[in-house]
């Protein structure tokens, strides 16, 4: 059984825990507010927001419901339009009306979903951060621009906004109904729940499951361990940075450790997928979903991760460039979860940067990514990780490149080299998502950007021509 | 005034196709197409399907009791193919299911058997094995022959854009109701209502009026619901006529792209001949339209092309000719532009491999030749009151044109990684429908004995506010408050035989038959206001819900008036309409005068190209546009935003990609991107022409559903120039869209 708050209504559901939000709300509950664009995840037409209580305090984001089993939303609550709307309207959709946010007006419910989820973010308004909010909210009649002044809008209206008693504050003022403020109680009433196993497949964030075989899921009850707090952290001890098999991109992105080990991880991560889905997809679970152009396995295999896969309490550790057998074979039994995944700690000599290019630069699968994490001691390389997508049938570690590498000097000649024997190592098909030929290239340029970006005082483009 | 939806849209209260609630017993369809583009069925097996518990039934065109014929403009489009199938995607079957659910497991169930025959993709292959669409048509004037001895330069080459898919985030659906007597309710996300009523009659074989078609809006349609919305309402007219029962047909989105067709894909050849002085003498094009599988508009369309074959330039000599290419592609059909678009960058394609051939700026070049009063368009039609004369000064002193190619040059000379480009790109596009008779529209308004108004209209809403604007007509031309006005649905036992709302015209043609039934309405109050004062009609008028006589306010309300209309047996409904005067068009001839009117404007588009990656953000897109008079800016102004970013996405990451065998690749929105919110330009400025505005138009005016998108075609001509900045000996081709992989490939091209 599954229980949450939706709106201000509680919830016992006795669906297949595999079944999807969405149609919870829209046909199980006559929620129509929220709508259907894509199923996929892709369109933010069916963006609702999930309240958490961690650490004593609610957090809420906002996500994709057309990829959410309702075993994920178990213990939270669960916001759709209809449970925003009051008897005026709010700052956020006020201003979308002010502004002509709206024309057809299919996809404005998304954003007004996820400014919402924006306002009640535990952090101080940005506009960068109002953007970063709707990144994954398509609109085809607007063409955003009246989108972008209503989202000024509303950052400007929060700049007396108490970020340590939010909920509070955004009642007071109106953004959101006043139920919101008794929420908190009413999910420490329901128990919560460690690792449901169903008889069905084992569910992430199911930004990748929901998009394979939706039809499958929806009629099975799922494991889950998005409601598993358990898996959800972030350690460093003595050298090594540990997170949890439950670890979401979004708590990536929020992690103060983090930000400090890797300075550009936000740049980073704006490229990959959007907020929505960020907000409930994991790591493990792109480790294993296994696809070619997988984000964070090129971001982990340069960090040479390791992780931890379980079952039945028995526990084993792999290298991450290890897991990989061949297209979508793992090593991995079906009834191993990945419990941890970890990496040693960049020493200060190390320099960290991802690559990713597609055809859309936001919220697309890349054409070709690529990561490296190099140390250099005296101008010498002491060690060099290099990682790359979309050049071959998995996420793959250029163990050749990075081996030549080893000792060298930085320099544009060695750089040029390395380049030809990465070219070896890879084997690009034309598909959806770009030619051979322009795969290759792509490479040679994404690889020549980390050293003009990491090494800007010795490689330049020029010299590289 | 605002979008009157407005408010129902930010609080999710709008209802839309798939929130119309549930009739009890409702079947929901699911279609079975075909899953190759070009075959003869051999054998299909339900069984397993139909053994599904949940499963009603599967509908073939052995169910049809009228016709299996769709084609709108010709009959070569059959609702679910019997023998043949042309395209992948094809309708073959409807499952009706209990559930959404059942229906695709059943279709997994369905076992076919085709024996494929080549399928073919590319129009001008097409050309080559004469499968077309219908007979080329040309448009002339003067004589090229003859004008190319005069030119001194003479430059050819091919410009190709590919399609567009349309993805209106709500996608294609109906919904039908069987009713007493055999009638049926349908329910449909259509800009076409009277098409979609035609079509279930002719395939259900009975009478027009025992089908109702309502609209309330739609979640988008760019003409992509103009045609093609009507396959799916005419199956659930079929299951609901068939079973009884309601049944609701919404597909999902990989079907919606499957199943749908899309902007037209060109492939042309021009030939430009300039003389010394850079006027353009001659000008030759052959446009090769990739019409896919079946009609559908593509006729209309490619005669569009050919209307904007020399978009906003003066040409004396002129021979346009267009091929409509019949391949296995899902067929093509309207989308914002219908045709325009694809014209017109032809043009500009020939002016930059010009220009850069003659080493200036193809602005210089764009600017010389600009359209003036009194020319003639290859159709006939003379221009006037032309806007671009005084646009294009106005850009110059707006946005300073020189100090934009100064700071892209200054930029690109300091920068090795980046390089800067920019782009003018005019626009002259035609309102009216090119087919005469579709110019006509009704509107019927009920003023209701408490002083409350009902407006009905043939228009279609669906996001371009047209709502908004027929409300502020009628508030206006009563002099009432807003919130006493209620715009009805779209519905064919109101309105009917309705042109679709497309063309731009929309606003201008329902509005005027608006007009006109408030105009019988108001003769008819103010003859009852003056007999009630001793006045004469002429002395009365309206103003803030009070009749003024003679200049004079008196004590009588708006709903006092109407109450002793009502009392005096005054008809308080109006049916009013209109039809567009002047326009004419001779297809024997090619010549007449097929537009109202033409709306002008020009955009200055600067982008940044990053030379490491070949990724480019646009940094800024400033417009000056001829509104006429808008009746409704912030309207308008999304109009031309939004149409902006869907020409930029055409033009630069919306990759439409067919593999050689007809098939779907970029078939999802994982496959297919348009534009998010980060790559839409910095900086949108626009700027209005000060201009009288048309008569032609609504209350002056312009028309501005469409006109904007082709500011986007600046977009491919500014990442060019970038391009060309990195490296000058990048091949100079013009091939649509601009993507991250086309412009890597020209930064390193050797
Ligand atoms: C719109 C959209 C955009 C996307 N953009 C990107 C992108 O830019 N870059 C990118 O790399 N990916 C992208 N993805 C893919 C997807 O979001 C990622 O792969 C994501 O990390 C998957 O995580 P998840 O938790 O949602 O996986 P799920 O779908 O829940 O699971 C995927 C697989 O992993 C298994 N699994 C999950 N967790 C564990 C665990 N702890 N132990 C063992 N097995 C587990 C599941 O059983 C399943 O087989 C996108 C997806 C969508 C829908
Ligand atoms: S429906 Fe498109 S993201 Fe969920
Ligand atoms: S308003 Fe139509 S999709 Fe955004």
């Amino acid at each position: 059984m599954v229980e949450f708050i939706l709106n201000n209504e509680r919830i016992n559901s006795n669906k297949p825990t595999g079944s999807l939000l969405l149609d919870f709300v829209r046909h199980d509950k006559a929620l129509t507010g929220t709508k259907i664009g894509c199923r996929e995840g892709d369109c933010g037409a069916c963006t609702v927001l999930i309240g958490e209580l961690i650490d004593d305090q609610m957090k809420y984001q906002q996500v994709t419901s057309c990829l959410t089993p309702i075993s994920n939303v178990h213990g939270k609550h669960v916001v759709t339009v209809e449970g925003l709307n009051m008897e005026d309207l709010s700052p956020v959709q006020k201003y979308m009306v002010d502004e002509a946010g709206t024309q057809c007006g299919f996809c404005t419910v998304g954003f007004v979903v996820s400014l919402t989820g924006f306002c009640l973010a535990n952090s101080a308004p940005t506009y960068e951060g109002a953007i970063a909010a709707i990144n994954g909210n398509i609109c085809r009649c607007t063409g955003y621009k009246s989108i972008e002044r209503a989202a000024k809008h509303v950052t400007n209206s929060l700049a007396n906004k108490d970020t340590n008693e939010t909920v509070n504050w955004l009642a007071e003022h109106k953004f959101i109904p006043a139920y919101f403020d008794d929420i908190r109680s009413l999910l420490e009433e329901i128990e919560p729940a460690h690792i449901i196993q169903g008889t069905g497949e084992l569910v992430g964030g199911g930004t990748d499951v929901y998009v394979q075989k939706p039809d499958e899921l929806i009629v099975k009850n799922v494991g889950t361990i998005a409601s598993d707090p358990g898996l959800r952290f972030i350690e460093i001890e003595n050298g090594t940075c540990i997170l949890g098999g439950g670890t979401t991109v979004s708590d990536l992105l929020e992690s103060e450790a983090l930000r400090q080990l890797f300075p550009r991880l936000s740049e980073h991560i704006i490229l990959v997928s959007s907020s929505l889905i960020r907000n409930i997809s994991t790591l493990a679970g792109n480790f294993v979903n296994a696809s070619p152009i997988g984000d964070f396995s090129a971001f982990f295999l340069a960090l040479n991760a390791k992780i931890t896969l379980t079952e039945n309490k028995q526990s084993r550790s792999i290298l991450l460039k290890d897991f990989y057998k061949g297209y979508k074979d793992l090593d991995k039994s079906d009834g191993e979860i990945i419990t941890s995944i970890s990496f040693e700690v960049p020493t200060n000599d190390s320099h960290f940067n991802l690559e990713k290019v597609s055809k859309r630069t936001h919220l697309d699968i890349a054409s070709v990514n690529t990561a490296i994490q190099i140390s250099v001691v005296d101008n010498a390389i002491a060690s060099a990780h290099i990682s790359a997508g979309g050049i071959g049938p998995i996420p793959t570690y250029l163990r050749t490149t990075g081996e030549f590498l080893e000792g060298k000097e930085i320099s544009t000649e060695n750089i040029k080299v390395a380049n030809e024997i990465l070219q070896l190592e890879i084997s690009p098909i034309s598909d959806v998502r770009g030619t051979a030929d322009y795969k290759r290239l792509l490479l040679r340029q994404l690889f020549f950007a980390h050293f003009i970006k990491l090494f800007p005082d010795q490689i330049t483009l020029e010299s590289l021509q | 005034m605002k979008n009157i939806d407005s408010k129902g849209h930010v609080t999710g209260k709008s209802i839309y196709l798939d929130d119309i609630p549930t009739i009890q017993g409702t079947l929901f369809g699911v279609i079975f197409d075909s899953p190759v583009a070009h075959g003869h069925i051999e054998s299909i097996d339900y069984s397993k399907a139909l053994a599904l518990p949940g499963i009603q039934t599967i509908l073939t065109s052995k169910e049809i009791p009228g016709e299996n014929q769709i084609g709108g403009i010709f009959p070569d489009e059959e609702l679910f193919a019997e023998e043949d199938v042309h395209f992948q995607g094809q309708p073959i079957a409807l499952i009706l299911a209990e559930s959404e659910h059942i229906a695709f497991q059943a279709r997994k169930l369905i076992e076919i058997k085709i024996t494929e025959k080549e399928a073919i993709v590319d129009p001008r292959e097409a050309r080559k094995k004469n499968q077309l669409i219908f007979p080329p048509r040309t448009f002339s004037l003067g004589n090229t022959d003859s004008a190319w001895s005069q030119c001194a330069h003479i430059f050819e080459g091919q410009a190709d854009t590919n399609g567009q898919e349309h993805l209106y985030i709500e996608m294609q659906g109906a919904y039908a109701s069987p009713l007493e007597n055999g009638n049926i309710r349908v329910s449909s996300s259509t800009q076409g209502p009277t098409a979609v009523q035609r079509t279930i009659a002719k395939v259900l074989g009975m009478g027009m009026h025992k089908i109702e078609v309502d609209v309330v809006r739609l979640g988008g349609g760019f003409g992509g619901k103009e045609d093609q919305a009507t396959p799916w309402a005419v199956m659930a007219a079929l299951g609901a006529h068939v079973l009884k029962k309601p049944v609701k047909v919404v597909l999902h989105r990989m079907d919606d792209m499957r199943m749908t067709g899309k902007r037209h894909p060109y492939s042309s050849d021009y030939k430009i001949g300039l003389h010394e002085d850079l006027k353009i003498l001659a000008y030759e094009v052959i446009f090769h339209q990739n019409a896919g599988a079946a009609a559908d508009l593509s006729p209309a369309v490619m005669e569009r092309t050919l209307f904007h074959s020399t978009n906003s330039y003066f040409v004396p000599n002129v021979k346009a000719t267009a091929y409509s290419c019949k391949t296995n592609l899902p067929p093509n059909t309207a989308f914002r532009g219908f045709g325009g678009p694809q014209g017109m960058f032809v043009i500009e394609a020939a002016l930059v491999h010009a220009a850069n051939e003659l080493g200036i700026s193809a602005h210089e070049l764009q600017k010389k030749n600009l359209l003036q009063d009194g020319d003639e368009f290859p159709y006939g039609q003379i221009a006037a009151d032309v806007g671009l004369t005084q646009i294009w000064s106005d850009m110059e002193a707006k946005f300073d044109i020189k100090g934009a190619e100064k700071r892209v040059s200054d930029f690109n000379s300091k920068n090795s990684d980046k390089k800067k480009g920019f782009s003018l790109q005019p626009i002259a596009f035609g309102i009216s429908f090119t087919k005469t008779p579709m110019n006509q529209a009704r509107a019927l308004v009920h003023i209701y004995s408490d002083g409350s108004v009902g407006v009905s209209t043939g228009a279609v809403e669906m996001g371009q506010g047209v709502n908004t604007k027929m409300l502020q007509i009628a508030a206006d031309m009563f002099s009432i408050d807003p919130s006493k006005v209620r715009l009805e649905s779209t519905n064919t036992t109101r309105v009917a035989n309705t042109s679709p709302t497309a063309a731009s015209a929309t606003a201008d043609l329902n509005g005027k038959a608006l007009q006109n039934a408030c105009y019988a309405l108001l003769t008819r109050l103010k003859k009852s206001a003056a007999d009630h004062f001793g006045s004469a009609a002429s002395d009365i008028q309206f103003k803030d819900e009070q009749v003024i006589n003679s200049g004079k306010a008196t004590d009588m309300t708006w709903n006092q008036l109407i109450d002793q209309a009502f009392l005096e047996r005054v008809c308080l409904t109006e049916n009013g309409h209109y039809a567009t005067p002047i326009i004419n068009f001779d297809k024997e001839k090619e010549k007449g005068h097929p537009f109202a009117y033409h709306v002008y404007g020009l955009a200055l588009t600067e982008v940044t190209v990053d030379c490491i990656r070949g990724t480019y953000e646009f940094d800024s897109v400033k417009i000056v546009h001829d509104f006429g008079e808008s009746m409704n800016l912030p309207v308008d102004i999304g109009q031309i935003e939004g149409g902006l970013v869907q020409g930029i996405g055409w033009m630069t990451m919306e990759e439409l990609d067919y593999d050689k065998k007809g098939k779907l690749r970029s078939n999802s929105l994982s496959t297919y991107k348009i534009p998010d919110i980060y790559s839409v330009p910095k900086e949108v400025l626009i700027e209005a022409l000060e201009t009288e505005g048309a008569e032609q138009a609504i209350l002056k005016s312009k028309a501005v559903g469409e006109p904007p998108l082709m500011y986007g075609l600046g977009a491919y001509f500014a990442i060019q120039n970038a391009v060309r900045a990195f490296n000058p000996d990048a091949q100079q081709t013009f091939d649509a869209p601009f993507t991250h992989e086309k412009v890597l490939m020209g930064l390193y091209q050797i």
